[in-house]
């Protein structure tokens, strides 16, 4: 726990008058969800041969089991240690969110014989575009803070008007004006430069605001002391102010990193290949959209668990000096 | 900032540049021009007027001290020596340089002018080495080599070289302001600010700065310090000045001023501060 306490308090889950309120509340969700109609229910009570008795009985009894079970899973977790806890957290609900998939009735075969050309051409394409978008737009976040905290009046509007545009206009709406809207000006662009284009104008916005916000965060102290040896402006922003403010920048950056490489997928609507749009019309010859769905979501989830591992290093390194 | 030019600072250009005297002084002459001078120093914050009317000439190699109540202007004053605050009346020459907001004119002071604040202000993700040593190669064009051994040079200075390493939040209060002292000493200033270096500080450690204040002092070093550490102005200061209201109010030596000061409001400042 950040900053934690001394005194031991009961975990919430572990009080009686949680614990009991809870779990009954869960049985009548799960009741009143009808929870024996689910494929789950029925196979629970197909295993347990209870398909004889009367609709609702049934259901009360696959609800009453399943509030059991999780009242159980409970009681045990709650006594092992913080990373357990966290580890079979993880683990059960990637098991149920298995079940879920499984209850859709998958073909791997047809998963299988697609799934290489869904990362060979698919994957490939996302990450190019979603490298280059994160490249240009860090470097456009960087120029739009320093413009934002300039006193040039000139540089001060272009950054508002640029962090205003395009934070204010939907991002499909950025894809289709850059894609559809310049070749009226005479400049015809490609579908994957005009969506390189549209992410790194809409993040290199967003991120405008978490690096001014990084730089504001350093105490005047540090700007003086820098001025008082003798550093020029520049180096007074890039080797004292933006080390420090880093550390600062890193988590709400790397929230923007995840969320691009899934918003990339809004450039599929001009056409380009890449993870979503084949995700689309890969299934579609047999009808199998499920399955081209779950591949794709679950190629974005493991990539954005990379760049969770990638932030959580990298925010180690800028804090390096505050550590103890 | 205000923009605009203080009223009466030199405005014929060929002024405005690095002018030194006539007789083309420079930083180390032995008389010839003050370190600091000082005429007609006005400053407000807002309809605050923090600084009103300051004359002050401080001679090369003079120690002075300024205390004062809270609030009488006193940092405000040595901030404006190295450009931290700007002014809107009167004049500052320092080394002979006229200080204007000319980038020219600002560079050339500061390089002459060593700061050490009350905060200490390290940059906490630098190394206490590399705190010494980057600015030595930024400002002063360094080698990284010569940089290092430069700023080892200062840190032994201040008997702390075997912490170069260290980050400075590794480091108790005292260590960090030594460390902030070498940072400026490395630069090799001929005018060094102290801002209240010790008013931050465990009262254990307090002595271990003064000691190293008191060695730069031995060393001929023009220091401007605002403090209260009594013991220290009787001990090495040449002057004590005595400021209240953005005014000075009162100055002598440490002796005379501190055992028989002549104004109310130094009398009044002396029995509060005497426990």
């Amino acid at each position: 726990m950040h900053f934690a306490d001394n005194i031991d308090y009961p975990p919430l889950l572990a009080r009686p008058v949680v614990f009991l309120p809870g779990l009954a509340l869960l049985f009548e969700l799960l009741r009143w969800w009808n929870i024996g109609a689910t494929s789950i229910g029925r196979g629970l009570s197909d295993l347990l041969s209870l398909s004889t008795r009367s609709p609702s009985t049934e259901n009360l009894i696959v609800a009453g089991l399943a509030t059991l079970v999780v009242g159980l899973n409970l009681a045990v977790v709650l006594r092992l240690n913080l990373r357990w806890q966290v580890y079979i957290v993880w683990l059960e609900f990637a098991a149920l969110l298995l079940v879920f998939f499984y209850s859709f009735n998958l073909s791997f075969e047809f998963i299988e014989r697609k799934i290489g050309f869904l990362l060979r051409q698919g994957l490939v394409m996302t990450l190019y575009i979603s490298v280059v978008s994160i490249t240009i737009a860090s470097v456009l976040a960087l120029i739009g803070a320093i413009a934002k905290l300039s006193s040039n009046g000139i540089a001060l509007g272009i950054a508002n008007f640029y962090t205003s545009l395009f934070r204010g206009i939907p991002l499909l709406m950025q894809i289709y004006m850059i894609y559809l809207g310049l070749p009226q000006l005479g400049y015809v662009v490609n579908a994957v430069p005009a969506g390189i284009a549209a992410l790194s104008l809409c993040y290199g916005a967003y991120m405008t605001e978490i690096f001014r916000a990084g730089i504001e965060s350093i105490p005047k102290g540090q700007w003086e002391a820098s001025r008082a040896l003798g550093l020029k402006p520049s180096s007074t922003t890039l080797r004292i102010i933006l080390p420090q403010a880093m550390r600062v920048i890193i988590p709400p950056t790397g929230n923007q990193f995840i969320a691009m490489l899934k918003d990339s997928s809004l450039v599929s609507v001009v056409g380009v290949w890449e993870l979503m749009y084949l995700a689309r019309t890969q299934g579609q010859t047999e009808f199998r959209h499920i399955e081209m769905m779950v591949t794709a979501s679950m190629i974005y989830w493991l990539f954005s668990i990379l760049l969770e591992f990638l932030q959580a290093r990298i925010e180690r390194y800028y804090g390096r000096a505050h550590a103890r | 900032m205000a923009g605009r030019m203080p009223a009466d600072a030199p405005t014929d250009p060929a002024m405005l540049k690095l002018k030194r005297t006539p007789s083309g002084a420079t930083a180390h002459s032995p008389s010839g021009t003050p370190a600091v001078d000082i005429r007609g120093l006005c400053k407000w914050f807002g309809a605050f007027k923090a600084l009103d009317g300051i004359d002050l000439t401080i001679a090369r190699g003079e120690r002075l001290v300024i205390c004062g109540p809270s609030g009488s202007g006193k940092s405000t004053l040595i901030r404006t020596i190295n450009a931290l605050e700007g002014f809107e009346q009167g004049q500052i020459r320092v080394d002979g340089i006229w200080l204007t907001r000319e980038p020219k004119s600002v560079e050339a002071v500061r390089r002459r002018v060593g700061m050490v604040f009350q905060q200490f202000n390290l940059f906490p993700h630098l190394t206490v080495l590399e705190n010494c040593a980057l600015p030595l190669r930024l400002v002063r064009g360094l080698a990284s080599g010569e940089a290092r051994e430069q700023a080892l040079h200062y840190l032994s200075k201040v008997c702390i070289p075997e912490q170069a390493d260290k980050f400075a939040s590794q480091l108790s209060g005292g260590q960090q302001q030594r460390v902030a002292i070498a940072r400026a000493l490395a630069m090799e200033p001929d005018i060094m600010l102290f801002d209240e270096p010790t008013s931050a500080l465990d009262p254990e450690m307090v002595k271990e700065v003064l000691d190293t204040m008191v060695q730069l002092a031995t060393e001929g070093m023009t220091m401007v310090v605002v403090t209260h550490e009594m013991g220290f102005a009787r001990q090495v200061a040449d002057r004590v000045i005595f400021m209240d209201r953005g005014c000075i109010i009162e100055q002598g030596k440490p002796s005379e001023f501190f055992d028989n000061p002549q104004n109310e409001r130094s009398k009044l400042f002396l029995s509060q501060i005497l426990y």
